[in-house]
């Protein structure tokens, strides 16, 4: 059974086994609006827990989207640069940014899960 | 990430005679101007640019300055602006531009004579220092006032004629850049969306009223200032405090047009020296198209690049445009690069990008002709 753990930068991460599927929440896609451009990792590139991983711009602004945990991209989303929308659409399903082969596959532990994570975004109004 | 953007200073907002109607529509307020206002609603910017251009959207521009200049003349008036106010004919405006003395731009605004007397529309963020402007360089005579009680609603696209026209009989055969006083309504064919349009001046304590029943006709829906954005820069339309301000002569910002032949013969406005002159010997920088080849939008502040990779100038306003479903971007670059078609890069995440400069506006422009 896959883990699904969440950031408080709203992105969310999926584990199962030794690599994770990364993306953003839905409430930051709602926050963000429309988005128009995604910009991912190669494949074969590190990313670094809580440093840059990818960018995603909305009709106003840039964000960064930060890499949960530390680790190696596997494979990206290439649906999601083509059609930007998608992260609108399902940012939790086909959505989804990048896969990582994970350096320690207990760094999900110190993340919220869902229910933690729900409550912190409640605390965000 | 950060969806929600940086925290803004907690400072004192005002709120414009729609606030209640925005919030209640669903909107995102923002800072903006001093003011809260709309940034867009739930729709979102993109399906709110596309129904503008397709249909009709409505704009809360209150938080614009709405001056009444009483007992000045067009010869005092263009003492300040370099355009042909002279030749402006009653109930009809024009696009000009409030110059210092080194013709680089305060404002840029829309002059309108009607009655005898001249009423402009000035930008949000610099209605206070215009008024000051204003007062310190016309004669004491002139009566001044900034009409802090009347509300400005934008009404633009192509339905937005038929719309209007269920309220205020007449509008439909006002020529581009007219005026007409209806019932209570002040009403000018005009806009800033590239679009046909009108703006319409009213009460504010009725300026609620008229929106609702803008927004009850079904080709209507509320627009924020996020594709207010997004639709002027397609239509190539600049930003004060972007793509103009102080530091930008209008040569520089292709604004030229807005000078006509009597005021080039005859000069007399602020900065006339060194604007004639530009315009003999264009300046060293000037405001162009520009359309990046990929997909990544060049944001305001973003460095261009010759394709040797040397600094040729900076974008000043950028972003995606909705109805190209690509990036669009202005900004200032060398002369020697600022032809349609010239290969340039823009600078972003310390990137250069592939783009060409490109004719503007990027869409065509679609106001009333008759």
């Amino acid at each position: 059974m896959p883990t699904l753990r969440f950031t408080k930068d709203h992105e969310w991460i999926r584990q199962d086994g030794d690599t994770a599927v990364i993306g953003i929440t839905d409430y930051a896609q709602q926050q963000l609006g429309d988005i128009v451009y995604v910009e991912l990792p190669a494949p074969g590139t590190r990313v670094e827990a809580g440093k840059e991983a990818a960018v995603v711009e909305s009709a106003k602004a840039a964000s960064e989207v930060y890499a949960p945990v530390s680790g190696e991209v596997v494979a990206v989303n290439d649906v999601v640069t083509g059609d930007p929308g998608k992260v609108n659409a399902d940012p939790m399903g086909e959505g989804w940014f990048l896969t990582v082969k994970l350096d320690d596959p207990t760094a999900l532990d110190a993340l919220m899960d869902e229910a933690a994570y729900a409550a912190f975004v409640a605390e965000q109004h | 990430m950060d969806p929600a953007g940086p925290a803004e200073q907690a400072v004192e907002l005002r709120q414009t005679p729609l606030h209640a109607l925005h919030v209640a529509c669903g909107a995102r307020m923002v800072p903006f101007a001093g003011y809260a206002m709309p940034v867009q609603y739930p729709a979102g910017i993109i399906a709110e640019h596309l129904h503008t251009r397709a249909k009709a959207g409505l704009f809360d521009v209150s938080h614009m300055g709405q001056v009444t200049l009483r007992g000045a003349t067009a010869a005092m008036l263009e003492t300040l602006v370099p355009g042909d106010l002279a030749a402006l004919a009653d109930g009809r405006m024009r696009y000009t531009l409030l110059l210092n003395d080194d013709g680089g731009i305060i404002d840029d605004l829309m002059a309108v004579r009607v009655g005898g007397e001249f009423q402009l529309v000035v930008n949000a963020a610099t209605k206070e220092a215009d008024v000051a402007h204003l007062r310190g360089r016309l004669p004491a005579s002139v009566g001044l006032e900034l009409h802090d009680d009347r509300a400005l609603l934008a009404l633009q696209g192509p339905e937005a004629a038929a719309v209007l026209a269920r309220l205020a009989p007449g509008v439909a055969t006002m020529p581009f850049l007219s005026c007409a006083q209806i019932g209570d309504l002040f009403i000018t064919r005009s806009g800033y969306t590239g679009e046909d349009g009108f703006e319409i001046s009213v009460a504010a304590d009725a300026a609620a009223g008229l929106a609702e029943r803008l927004l009850a006709q079904p080709e209507v829906m509320p627009i924020g200032l996020g594709a207010r954005d997004t639709l002027r820069l397609e239509a190539g339309l600049c930003l004060y405090g972007h793509d103009i301000d102080e530091t930008t002569t209008p040569i520089a910002a292709g604004l030229a047009w807005t000078i006509g032949k009597r005021r080039r013969q005859e000069g007399g406005f602020p900065g006339a020296a060194r604007i004639l002159e530009e315009l003999a010997d264009p300046p060293p920088r000037r405001r162009v198209g520009i359309r990046p080849d990929g997909r990544a939008p060049a944001r305001e502040g973003s460095a261009i690049v010759d394709p040797d990779g040397n600094p040729i100038g900076e974008v000043t306003s950028g972003g995606f445009g909705p109805s190209l479903g690509a990036p669009i971007a202005m900004g200032y670059v060398a002369r020697a690069h600022a032809d349609p078609g010239s290969a340039l890069s823009v600078v972003v995440r310390d990137v250069a990008r592939p783009a060409r400069v490109a004719p503007m506006p990027f869409v065509p422009t679609r106001y009333y002709r008759g």
